[in-house]
């Protein structure tokens, strides 16, 4: 990532000098010393303040836990449903039925690739108006069958394209809010990555809302809102601290409910601990949420959402 | 002068409701204004006389909030509710603009409190929630008021068992208030959700433009949805389709009349039948509660 690259270079340097024979330079040995303490104190600065923009990147990095990871490693006898029943399957959104430790629920997610043929085929974890429909029939079904919902949030939006305004892009987000604001079980969301707009929204509210702590989650992208108010892209930096993106600024709102850690420089320099963190987290969830009337949830669902927002004169 | 001026001049004026005076007859004669869609020189109070549609193109231009409920309530019965809500800062929003002094200048330009304007009224003397979006406020995009007032209409709709009519525009999501911004498309559309399943009738007009957050929520999620002629109407702006498709998008893309030959509303209706048609509709969709 492109705010690590003081440290690669560092670790580069330090790497070719210990190709070399010490022995043959001896002062060497003192200034592999001294560098390999530098590594460590910018290990320790870079990380240990990270600004909202390199969080995005991080959330973005092509190697960070994706919703087929946490499938894998998180459940069990996992089925995956496809289909909207109107007009495809949309790859670039997950929703099945799987078990999380003896739990029965419906999941939903955003769903990016491992690789570029993947990452095609599912648009990069852009939905089309066919992958909100499909979660939306899931929300249905487990409605009508008792079953939570687990929702991972991994998406830089919705898709922008033609066919996807001609298929009624926005109509099938707000059929997904609606049907989602409804649903007379759990529903609990962790956003593991990239919270993009109204694509993550369609999936991304519900009784309780996880956030790993790198993730992050915005009305709109850093880079289009700097384009939008400089004209200029590069300004991505300022915009996303601005418009309070990161998990802490979302607890700070009374968005989101908790926090689960991640490694110094994020969940890919080991998915194992964060894996982890993301299972206690949702077993914590749904186990308060079992003890709840579920004919109640809706209602307090939409007392939740009830209290957003902040009004002068109200 | 052409229409874009006249409404710069109209801006100055203040917000009155219609109850008080009638707005778009208050200008003085002889004004002569160019029509943005035929170029046509027109005479302002022949285009007045139309609702502000050109006589010779069909053009549907703009209106602010006060000339909507002027033409699409019967006079006299409109009572605003909720007008003292005004926007906050919640996040110190600094980037560009400052979004206080922007929410400021707006209201100073506008006369009005919010992008939003709502009440109760009688549409053909029918009793009816109505709610007009207003372009000029900030683009009429969605922030904690937009959704909050909104959300009360809803609310407003289900108390009273009375059918709600909103008449959209927006660009979309209001950025500067973040995410607090965002999560009122859930919270309008989960009113929406529980308005329709209480059996309260809901119409939409969706009207120029309506794009973004806001047609991604309440705004689609009506009984019935009608879209005034010409209106752009979509999820993502045209510029950013554009640029990711990387091709120059068809004539009439996210028009109204591109809209409904997808399917996806059910009829474009022209602004000086729209009172009626309005009325009508309710008469059907009320017929449960009578
Ligand atoms: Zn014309």
């Amino acid at each position: 990532m492109e705010f690590e690259r003081p440290l690669d270079e560092l670790e580069g340097k330090l790497a070719s000098l210990k190709h070399l024979d010490v022995s043959e330079q001896p002062e060497l040995a003192a200034e592999i010393a001294e560098l390999e303490a530098e590594v460590a104190r910018l290990h320790e600065t870079l990380y240990a303040e990270l600004t909202p923009w390199e969080r995005v990147q991080i959330a973005r990095h092509p190697e960070r836990p994706k919703t087929d990871d946490y499938l894998q490693e998180l459940f069990t006898d996992v089925v995956e449903l496809h289909g909207d029943r109107l007009f495809g399957d949309d790859e670039s959104m997950f929703a099945g039925l799987a078990t999380l430790q003896g739990r029965r629920v419906a999941v939903l997610g955003h769903r990016k690739g491992k690789n570029t043929n993947e990452n095609i085929r599912r648009n990069f974890g852009s939905p089309h108006p066919e992958g909100f429909r499909k979660a939306e029939r899931l929300m249905h079904l487990a409605d009508r069958f008792g079953l939570p919902i687990v929702s991972f949030l991994d998406t830089a939006g919705a898709y922008p394209g033609l066919d996807d305004e001609d298929r009624g892009q926005a109509l099938a987000i707000a059929e997904c809010l609606a049907a989602l604001s409804a649903v007379r079980v759990p529903v609990v969301v962790v956003g593991i990555g990239e919270g993009g707009s109204g694509g993550a929204l369609a999936i991304g509210f519900g009784d309780r809302l996880i956030m790993l702590e790198n993730a992050y989650y915005s009305v709109i992208s850093p880079e289009m809102c700097a384009t939008i108010l400089h004209k200029d892209a590069r300004r991505a930096s300022e915009t996303s601290a601005c418009l309070q993106l990161t998990a802490d600024d979302l607890v700070r709102l009374g968005l989101a409910d908790a926090v689960v850690a991640e490694p110094r420089g994020g969940a890919h320099h080991d998915p194992a601990m964060v894996f982890e963190g993301v299972r206690t987290a949702l077993g914590t969830a749904l186990e308060s949420l079992s003890a709840v009337d579920r004919a109640t949830l809706p209602d307090s669902r939409y007392q939740r959402l009830r209290r957003i927002g902040e009004i002068a004169g109200g | 002068m052409p229409i874009s001026d006249w409404f710069k001049a109209r801006e100055q004026r203040k917000y009155t409701t219609p109850t008080e005076a009638s707005t778009p007859s208050d200008v003085p004669d002889g004004v002569w204004v160019r029509c943005e869609g035929c170029k046509r020189t027109l005479y302002m109070g022949d285009l007045e006389r139309e609702l502000m549609v050109c006589p010779s193109c069909g053009r549907h231009h703009d209106l602010a909030a006060p000339e909507r409920l002027a033409l699409l309530v019967d006079e006299g019965t409109f009572e605003e509710v909720d007008a003292h809500l005004r926007s906050a800062d919640p996040l110190e929003f600094t980037s560009g603009k400052v979004y206080s002094e922007q929410v400021t200048a707006a209201e100073e330009r506008t006369g009005l409190n919010e992008a939003i304007v709502c009440g109760r009224a009688a549409i053909g003397g029918r009793r009816a929630i109505v709610g007009v979006m207003d372009f000029r406020f900030i683009g009429a995009s969605m922030g904690s008021v937009v959704g909050e007032k909104v959300t009360r209409a809803f609310e407003l709709a289900l108390a009273e068992r009375t059918p709600l009519v909103l008449v959209t525009a927006s660009g979309g999501a209001r950025m500067q208030e973040g995410m607090l911004s965002l999560m009122q498309m859930a919270k309008t559309a989960a009113a929406a959700a529980r308005l329709a399943s209480a059996g309260v009738p809901y119409v939409v007009v969706l009207t120029n433009p309506t794009m973004g957050g806001v047609t991604a929520s309440f705004a689609t999620l009506g009984d019935v949805l009608i879209a005034e002629p010409g209106a752009l109407i979509g999820f993502a702006g045209p510029r950013l389709v554009e640029q990711t498709i990387r091709k120059s998008l068809p004539k009439g893309f996210q028009t109204s009349e591109f809209l409904l030959e997808h399917g996806m509303i059910d009829m474009v209706v022209d602004r000086r039948e729209l009172k009626d048609r309005v009325a009508l509709l309710l008469s059907y969709l009320a017929a449960g509660d009578e």
